[in-house]
């Protein structure tokens, strides 16, 4: 196990490096001068010069280099060409939001997922079973930004039981926080719940046949305990690894989420920093989130390690 | 131990020869109702796509009626164009960019897997790790950030999509020629001193085909979701060319007075999408009883 961690803290690390030079690279991408690009055609060559020296594009290459991770590691996540404020201000609220949706909603994917896998497991074959199994092929051809955009429509437009509301902090008032919520987080349960779903259907139908599931029931254990405590547990193992590809995606739907629901995370942070030609913003933004993956993948492959009895022997 | 290589030493994949013919994987597609329906509905499609220009009644840019109003079979858009040739034009725009994007990412994501898995541990290291740093992106969070760098144009959304799906081909690639490298025909082929590369191409690469096909069918319905999302967001086909996902989007603003112009691309999009998905689940199952069922 500890050799296990090392290297994968160290592969861990090395992500995060090359992740971060591909984002410092990404203002490379830009066809001919980045700060005209960023100003658009009317800008003064003054402007230009002015946002050059932001952009630190005046150094050499090198010295950009190195100055973006020293700057990277002093917590300078660079500063925004629009608001000229440093993106650090804004990102960790940004952040807090974001997340809210993510974990909310996969706590709710994941609960229901493997219930609804496990209904679907012990009942293979039959009525219920089957319509699982179609419900969760649909829920996951759904795309995201179709169910938000229908979401809202229907529980907004159509049975405004749900209106568009300012966004409210739950410390300013819960109840209002809660119900801007409820869309958004269901808009992004639907299809991980499907996953994960499917996901525990299939691994417990391979368990429910595997040998210590038998020995178990042959020892005359109640059905409910073989299922629960045999079954069910084994089966977790590559839902659990499912769950942490999930969580990737997750992030990665709230950008359209986000954009849906006038939701002010990171990924509309984004959004604007795009439509503003705000690269500054755009690098710090895609930097947090690849490390923010980086971490959950680190975390996900440590806990599916730790659960797996196999891994002692290895 | 990165997670491919977990999974390659935890689920090694049948490595029995899966050159079964292309007559019984149709007959298989054929004998099974869903997969029957699914692939028929995709041939109607992609006819549709092909000829659209053909078909469709309008250009998509001419006014051809009072906007948002029900004239022509689906109605006019908030320019007065006929919804219906949009449509059509938009589907063409959608499965051109997902199925050449898809088809980049197979190419160089299964010659990768292939010298990832027979070139050595150099090669292996220096890929895979690579592909770990390509995962490390939400995909549609690194399109954006590249397209907002490169530029919104089509070809760049194609080569976007089709570089950060690389991944998918490689890894499934890797595992099936790890656990195919010890059997004997390849074992056999090495000691009669065959070269390296044909072993890889005439022996190996049959045996991952089937893999790889299944991953074909099911990357396109992620990289049409992929693109309609860009689309959906802006970065994507750029107006008067419509795609599925730009109709819905432009779609949005017009909710309250003419909810069918979201509601048509809306359900072409997740009628596409899970007809590709039933059709990909049943190549898996002809293709490898073993993962039957089991999730992508």
């Amino acid at each position: 196990m500890r050799r296990f961690l090392l290297t994968r803290l160290a592969q861990a690390a090395l992500q995060l490096f090359a992740v971060g030079s591909i984002v410092f690279l990404l203002v490379r991408l830009i066809p001919g001068d980045p700060a005209r690009a960023a100003l658009g055609e009317g800008a003064t060559e003054e402007q230009v010069a002015q946002t050059r020296e932001t952009m630190h594009l005046d150094d050499s290459f090198v010295s950009q280099y190195f100055g973006f991770w020293g700057r990277l590691f002093q917590g300078d996540l660079g500063t925004s060409l629009i608001s000229s404020r440093p993106v650090m201000q804004d990102l960790p609220d940004r952040l807090g939001n974001s997340l809210e949706l993510v974990l909310v909603s996969l706590l709710i994917a994941v609960t229901l997922g493997v219930l609804l896998g496990r209904v679907a497991a012990t009942r293979a074959d039959k009525p219920a079973d089957h319509a699982l199994v179609a419900g969760s092929i649909f829920g996951i051809s759904l795309p995201v930004f179709v169910i938000g955009t229908l979401l809202l429509m229907v529980f907004a437009f159509l049975v405004p039981v749900l209106p568009p509301q300012r966004f409210t902090t739950p410390w300013e008032d819960p109840v209002t926080h809660l119900q801007i919520l409820v869309l958004p987080v269901v808009t992004l349960t639907a299809a991980s719940c499907a996953v994960i779903t499917r996901m525990t259907r299939s691994a417990m139908l391979e368990t429910l046949s595997a040998d210590h599931v038998r020995t178990a029931r042959s020892k005359g254990l109640a059905e409910q305990r073989v299922i629960r405590d045999h079954a069910l547990r084994t089966a977790l193992l590559p839902v659990a690894s499912a769950t942490t590809v999930e969580l990737t995606t997750l992030i990665g739907s709230t950008v359209l989420v986000e954009t849906i629901f006038g939701w002010p995370g990171m990924s509309s942070l984004l959004m604007s920093a795009v439509g503003q030609r705000d690269y500054p913003v755009i690098q710090a933004v895609v930097l947090a989130v690849a490390a923010i993956v980086i971490l959950v993948n680190l975390v996900g492959d440590l806990v599916v390690r730790a659960l797996d009895p196999r891994a002692e022997e290895a | 131990m990165s997670t491919a290589e977990l999974t390659a030493r935890e689920d090694p994949p049948a490595a029995a020869p899966a050159r079964r013919g292309a007559r019984h994987l149709l007959r298989g597609l054929a004998s099974n109702r869903r997969t029957s329906l699914a692939g028929g509905f995709l041939l109607l499609v992609g006819a549709a796509a092909l000829f659209a220009p053909l078909i469709a009644p309008h250009d998509y840019r001419d006014i051809a009626g009072t906007p948002l109003t029900q004239g022509g079979a689906l109605g006019v858009d908030d320019y007065g164009r006929d919804v219906l040739s949009r449509l059509l034009i938009g589907l063409r725009t959608s499965l051109a960019v997902a199925l050449s994007a898809v088809l980049i990412a197979g190419a160089i994501g299964t010659a990768l897997g292939l010298v990832a898995g027979y070139g050595g541990r150099w090669a292996s290291g220096v890929i895979m790790r690579g592909i770990d740093i390509l995962l490390s992106f939400p995909p549609i969070v690194l399109a954006i950030a590249v397209v907002a760098a490169m530029g919104p144009e089509l070809v760049n959304v194609v080569l976007v999509i089709g570089v950060l799906y690389i991944p998918r081909f490689t890894r499934i690639v890797y595992s099936q020629v790890l656990a195919i490298r010890g059997v004997e025909y390849v074992e056999a082929a090495e000691i009669m001193g065959t070269r390296r590369s044909t072993i890889l191409l005439r022996t190996i690469l049959p045996n991952v085909a089937a893999p790889v096909i299944v991953q074909l069918s099911l990357s396109v319905s992620f990289a049409i979701q992929l693109e309609a999302g860009l689309s959906f967001l802006g970065l994507g086909a750029q107006p008067p060319l419509p795609s599925l996902g730009t109709m819905v989007g432009s779609g949005r603003d017009f909710l309250e007075v003419q909810p069918t112009l979201l509601i048509y691309p809306s359900v072409l999009i997740v009628l596409i999408v899970l007809a590709l998905n039933v059709f990909g689940d049943g190549l898996r199952d002809l293709l490898d009883p073993r993962r039957s069922g089991t999730d992508s």
